[in-house]
């Protein structure tokens, strides 16, 4: 089967695609989340399981707490209070941990150990894994159903002091509060001053029930010295001084007869030996959790803290306090905390807790029943029912205590797998999915690879053996071979994949695919090597490489792309991969200006050239003399390379983005500053009319006037929404969202969008005009660049422009005279929309993505736009070079038909190559310390951008289809 | 005449390279607290001179330049001060295209300059030495066929290796190891000089190895 070049790319791309998502699916499991989207509450509780037709009752046991005060010690690592130090370090509290009546646990954090993360699963006991992060950009307040809004709905009073995260999560939650920012880390006196200074007359008070402390200084000092600097112990002795202080105010407090206080100390996350957080070292997992409360048994000597996890919190609190679980709490219930309540309310709240474990797990495995805990939690409650039948008779023998011994022990069994079996499912790879998925994509890469020599032919049409390969014995037996593999694997596995949930035919389908790929790859396979060895002889490679001279430029290309896949591998060279792309984009316009002397000098000399045009191509200025008339063209061509790399140096300092120089001061952030408006109103002018002129100038008339208006609509946007001013607009309006002016923008893009398709329409149906048609392509081009202008902040508006400028520039002088290739064309491309990818002020960092964009001319937050807005505005650099290219290469025809087709392939092996290297690379690292914070968003990046080069191919397609036709 | 030529290279290499050693171990002798990297400028200077002065008295004691016409004293003063101005303007030249790579405007100017100086003693200045301040000749060495001498195949070789050598050594600088060679310009001007020490091994092996492929045209 004969196959157009770009149809194949496209076609492969897009099953890459598919095999990136069913790895992105096995490698970022999904949260789990109840289906239903209210939260718990009391009325919806089940009723006391009772067997037989006595009256049951769904209240809930009375709560075992009046006042609970939480303080949360950010970064307060285990040993710090359990270890030998812990004496010295923190002695009041070390000594009600050892002879008061009080619980101490050693509670493990889940990775990302990071602040917010971990306040989420201290109050909804969920574990938030990385795509929960993701999920909830736009959003800062937490949505799901949580203690604090359990706390609130119950008309509990509650007082927040410290990090102003939780500020952010329940806004509106507190009755009173004080947010620190944690900004400056060099400030660790003042953060917790700022929550100290409270204290004493809020411990006066009794107008509240729930009091949060959230001290930053410890995780501060960690970051700046480490866990064994000289600051640690006097911070922890402040902390012992606060609980003291605490803990002496509740128990003047302490009335007769009304119920006990409860005073938490725990610490969000720990911190690893160099003071640091967020991955999954032992020191950094392992935190300390004290309850504290005249309920508990007295203890009469130090015992080594059981291990609980720190989910294991927000329901004991939320049973403590006589509230309901929420719903996607995966914690279960400290026992002991209940220990000194009356057995039947021992019973009622592990059942509680059994029921939402329950609860979750069906909602979120569908093969709940297969689960030890679910049969485990059926027993344990039937046993309570006919304990409580018993109860109700009015038993009160031994044997009625005995029997409800033992179910409380079935209980906590059922908890104990439940919690495991709902826990586990977050923590682990989906390793059979993830390998699944990179056979795939390996596969798809290897053919891409070999079929490179007959798409890259004059041809530009890939010979595919489908029919053969599917017709073949082989076929058939890997198919056989395959679907054993997975029933074989589907069965025996302990945890689900999801790859086993699909339908059998779905996975059919996959297997079938899978096995014709690897068919056809071994028999072009066989074919390229037969064919090799008829053409050359006894060795074929020797001679490939003799025939192939490859000139510095190629070198360039080639290793530039090979390094920057391995460099992946790094974790540093993601988060600068922005240096990586400037760096190589240097270097590639040094190349070219090599070219171009070479070009315009060879008349004189020979033929010139090296290595390093570095040295003669100063002196190439002063010495050449040329022909008048091709002179000025000459200077152009020589300073079009220089113009594009000062153009760079300005554009990199405009957005400082990843993560070591990050914080050094851009241009962007001086023009953004308020005292700097006018400067910034003059530049979106000059920007904006730069960019009119650069595009209009292959535009019909009428898209000229739609331009012309929209970029006006743009820097009124730009206006209203207040980032520049108008020049007669004195008094400061009330700043609007600007809806009115950006609708008025799109209506713009949307009509010269349609211009340009119609005249593509009409060039492929009707007349088949080459200049109609390129025409309608730029258009095209150029309601995209109008949308991007009206995305852009006003400060990223010269990246647009030099975008723009250096286009036409190198298009112009360079590109046209030195007869490049498509191939270099394309790689050129490429490179130069990743490094504008980065000018843009992105980074491999999920925080950097400008959120705000999705509401542009929108009034409230609708998803579909947003994400599409979002996606266009993030990824506009590599865009708008793509769409270029398009268009560059489809003008270009006269000179090479196929040039389109061959772009495409390039395109394509372009992005396949580090996108199929890269999930190899993430497998590997799957347990590095950064994979979360560094490795994962990066893997997102990669993913969307496959995606969108999978879209722009498509395009491609139907630039290629018209010679064919005509 | 192969032989003669080589060897003559070798030795001169041999001598350019024991002057790079001994600009880095001989001030450490002298100089208290002397290191590549505590004091790094005063390295690079130190290593540009040693260089600078070596290249200088080989290349006129071997006299490959190319034999001036007239010998005149007004005419080799002129010679001078243009090769001074060639090295020079060859400093700034560097000094701009490292900015353009991205390296800070103003904060470390003079680390950056300290870099383009070595950077012009490793490759411009054997350019000046073996070819004099012609421009014409440089163009013609740095082009493909252009090498008309052994010399000239050998000043491309090692050119070659101490750019890419300065170009590579940029790469470990983002990595967030905080070792003392990250700090700019340290690596890109270990780079340079590991390139530049690589080159002069190369060069004459690779002319060696080559010499039945290679031929000149007549000088
Ligand atoms: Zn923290
Ligand atoms: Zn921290």
């Amino acid at each position: 089967m004969k196959v157009r070049t770009s149809v194949f790319a496209t076609l492969i791309l897009m099953s890459e695609v598919i095999g990136i998502a069913l790895f992105l699916r096995g490698f970022f499991p999904v949260p789990i989340k109840s289906s239903l989207a209210s939260k718990n509450s009391l009325s919806d509780l089940p009723a006391e399981p009772l067997s037989g037709s006595s009256p049951n009752t769904t209240r809930l046991p009375h709560p075992l707490f009046k006042r609970v005060v939480i303080m949360l010690v950010d970064a307060l690592r285990e040993d710090f209070l359990f270890g030998p130090n812990g004496g010295t370090f923190m002695p009041y509290t070390r000594h009600v941990v050892e002879r008061s009546s009080s619980y101490s646990f050693v509670a493990k954090a889940r990775p990302p150990t990071v602040t917010m993360p971990r306040i989420k699963a201290l109050t909804t006991g969920s574990i938030p894994g990385f795509i929960d992060v993701v999920m909830n950009l736009n959003s800062p307040a937490l949505l799901e159903d949580n203690l604090i809004w359990q706390a609130k709905t119950a008309e509990k009073r509650i007082i927040f002091y410290g990090d102003d995260t939780w500020v952010r999560l329940f806004p509106k939650h507190f009755m009173e509060y004080d947010g620190t920012t944690s900004f400056f880390v060099s400030d660790y006196t003042e953060v917790d001053n700022n929550v100290t200074r409270h204290l004493d007359s809020t411990l006066k008070r009794d107008d509240w029930d729930i009091l949060i402390l959230h001290y930053l200084g410890l995780d501060h000092i960690g970051h700046i010295s480490g866990p064994y600097s000289s600051l640690i112990q006097p911070k922890l002795m402040e902390m012992d001084d606060v609980l003291k202080k605490i803990h002496g105010a509740l128990i003047s407090k302490e009335a007769e007869g009304s119920l006990p206080y409860l005073l938490v100390l725990c610490g969000d996350h720990g911190m690893s030996e160099t003071g640091s957080h967020g991955g999954s070292s032992e020191p950094e997992v392992n935190t300390p959790l004290v309850l504290i409360s005249p309920a508990f048994k007295r203890k009469v000597g130090m015992e080594k803290p059981g291990v609980i996890e720190q989910v294991d919190l927000a329901p004991t609190l939320a049973l403590g306090l006589g509230l309901p679980i929420s719903q996607n709490s995966v914690g279960r219930v400290i026992p002991g905390v209940f220990q000194e309540s009356s057995l039947r309310d021992q019973l009622r709240f592990l059942h509680l807790n059994g029921h939402q474990l329950n609860c979750l797990l069906k909602d979120s495995m569908p093969s709940y029943a297969k689960e030890a805990g679910f049969e485990q939690y059926r027993v344990a409650e039937k046993a309570h029912g006919n304990w409580m039948k018993l109860y109700f008779e009015g038993n009160t023998s031994e044997v009625l205590s005995n029997m409800g011994k033992k179910v409380l022990k079935q209980y906590l069994e059922a908890l104990a797998a439940l919690s495991s079996a709902l826990s586990k499912q977050l923590g682990k790879y989906d390793m059979y999915s993830m390998i699944a998925g990179m056979v795939f994509v390996f596969q798809l890469l290897m053919i891409l690879l070999l079929a490179m020599p007959e798409a890259l032919s004059a041809d530009a049409a890939v010979d595919l053996p489908v029919a053969s390969a599917l017709l073949s014995l082989p076929f058939y037996l890997l198919c056989l071979l395959l679907a054993s593999v997975h029933v074989l694997v589907c069965t025996s596995a302990t945890s689900s994949c999801y790859f086993c949930t699909l339908s059998w035919g779905l996975v059919f389908v996959v297997v079938a695919f899978s096995s014709a790929m690897f068919c056809i790859l071994i028999s072009m396979a066989v074919r390229r090597l037969s064919l090799g060895l008829k053409y050359n002889g006894k060795s074929p490679l020797k001679t490939n490489v003799s025939e192939w001279s490859l000139s510095e430029l190629d070198v360039l290309l080639l290793a530039g792309t090979v390094g920057h896949t391995l460099s992946l591998a790094a974790s540093s060279f993601i988060e600068e991969e922005h240096q990586t792309w400037y760096f190589l984009l240097n270097t590639l316009c040094l190349a070219m200006f090599q070219d171009v002397c070479r070009k315009y000098f060879r008349e004189k000399s020979a033929s010139k050239d090296e290595e390093d045009c570095l040295l003669p191509s100063k002196d190439c200025w002063n010495s050449a003399l040329p022909q008048p008339d091709a002179s000025s063209e000459k200077w152009l061509a020589l300073a079009t390379p220089i113009f594009t790399l000062v153009c760079c140096r300005l554009l990199r300092s405009i957005n400082q983005t990843g993560v070591q120089w990050a914080h050094l001061p851009d241009v962007g952030h001086w023009l953004n500053s308020s005292e700097h408006r006018t400067v910034l109103s003059l530049l979106t002018v000059f920007c904006l009319v730069l960019t009119y002129l650069l595009v209009q100038r292959r535009c019909s008339w009428v898209s000229k006037v739609a331009l012309a208006f929209g970029l006006v609509g743009v820097y009124s946007y730009r206006a209203a929404v207040g980032n520049v001013i108008f020049p007669w607009q004195h008094s400061s309006r009330t700043m609007s969202k600007g809806t009115v002016e950006a609708r008025f923008v799109y209506v713009f893009v949307l009509g010269i969008l349609f211009s340009g398709t119609k005249d593509l329409l009409r060039s492929q149906i009707i007349t088949a005009d080459a200049k109609l048609k390129s025409r309608g392509l730029w258009e095209i081009y150029s309601g995209l660049v109008l949308l991007a202008s009206l995305l852009f902040r006003a400060h990223n508006l010269p990246v647009l422009c030099c975008c723009l400028l250096i286009q036409t520039l190198i298009s112009q002088f360079i590109w046209k005279k030195l007869h490049y290739d498509a191939a270099q064309i394309t790689i050129m491309h490429y490179w130069f929309g990743q490094a504008f990818f980065y000018f843009q002020g992105n980074s491999n960092n999920i925080a950097t993505i400008d959120i705000s964009v999705g509401f542009v001319g929108l009034e409230s937050y609708v998803e579909a736009p947003a994400i599409f807005l979002t996606a266009l505005s993030t990824y506009a650099g590599p865009l708008l070079w793509t769409c270029h290219l398009v268009c560059y290469l489809s003008s270009e025809r006269h000179r090479s038909p196929v040039s389109v087709g061959h772009g495409c392939y390039c395109l394509a092996l372009l992005r396949s190559v580090p996108a199929a290297v890269y999930i190899v690379l993430v497998t590997v690292l799957r347990y590095h310390l950064f994979i979360w914070s560094v490795f994962s968003p990066k893997l997102l990046y990669e993913s969307m951008h496959l995606l969108l080069t999978a879209g722009v191919c498509l395009f491609f397609i139907t630039m290629e289809q018209s010679p064919r036709k005509s | 005449m192969w032989d003669r030529e080589i060897r003559a290279m070798v030795s001169t290499h041999a001598i350019m390279a024991a002057s790079v050693f001994m600009a880095t171990v001989v001030p450490a002798v002298f100089l208290p607290g002397f290191s590549v990297y505590g004091t790094h400028l005063s390295w690079l200077y130190s290593v540009s001179a040693a260089v600078t002065g070596v290249s200088v008295a080989v290349f006129w004691l071997l006299g490959i330049a190319p034999p001036t016409k007239k010998h005149s004293l007004g005419y080799k003063l002129s010679r001078l001060c243009r090769c001074c101005v060639y090295f020079f303007l060859s400093c700034i030249f560097f000094h701009f295209v490292v900015l353009l790579y991205g390296a800070p405007l103003v904060e470390s100017a003079l680390e950056t300059f300290s870099l383009a100086v070595l950077l012009t003693s490793l490759t411009t200045l054997r350019c000046l030495c073996v070819l004099g301040p012609n421009v014409q000749a440089w163009i013609r060495v740095f082009s493909r066929h252009g090498a008309m001498s052994v010399w000239d195949t050998c000043l491309q070789i090692t050119v070659a290796c101490t750019l890419v050598g300065a170009w590579v050594g940029a790469f470990p600088i983002p990595l967030d190891w905080d070792r003392p060679w990250q700090v700019w310009p340290v690596s890109c001007s270990l780079g340079a000089v590991i390139g530049f020490l690589t080159g002069l091994v190369a060069a004459p092996a690779w002319i060696h190895h080559h010499r039945k492929h290679l031929t000149y045209k007549s000088k």
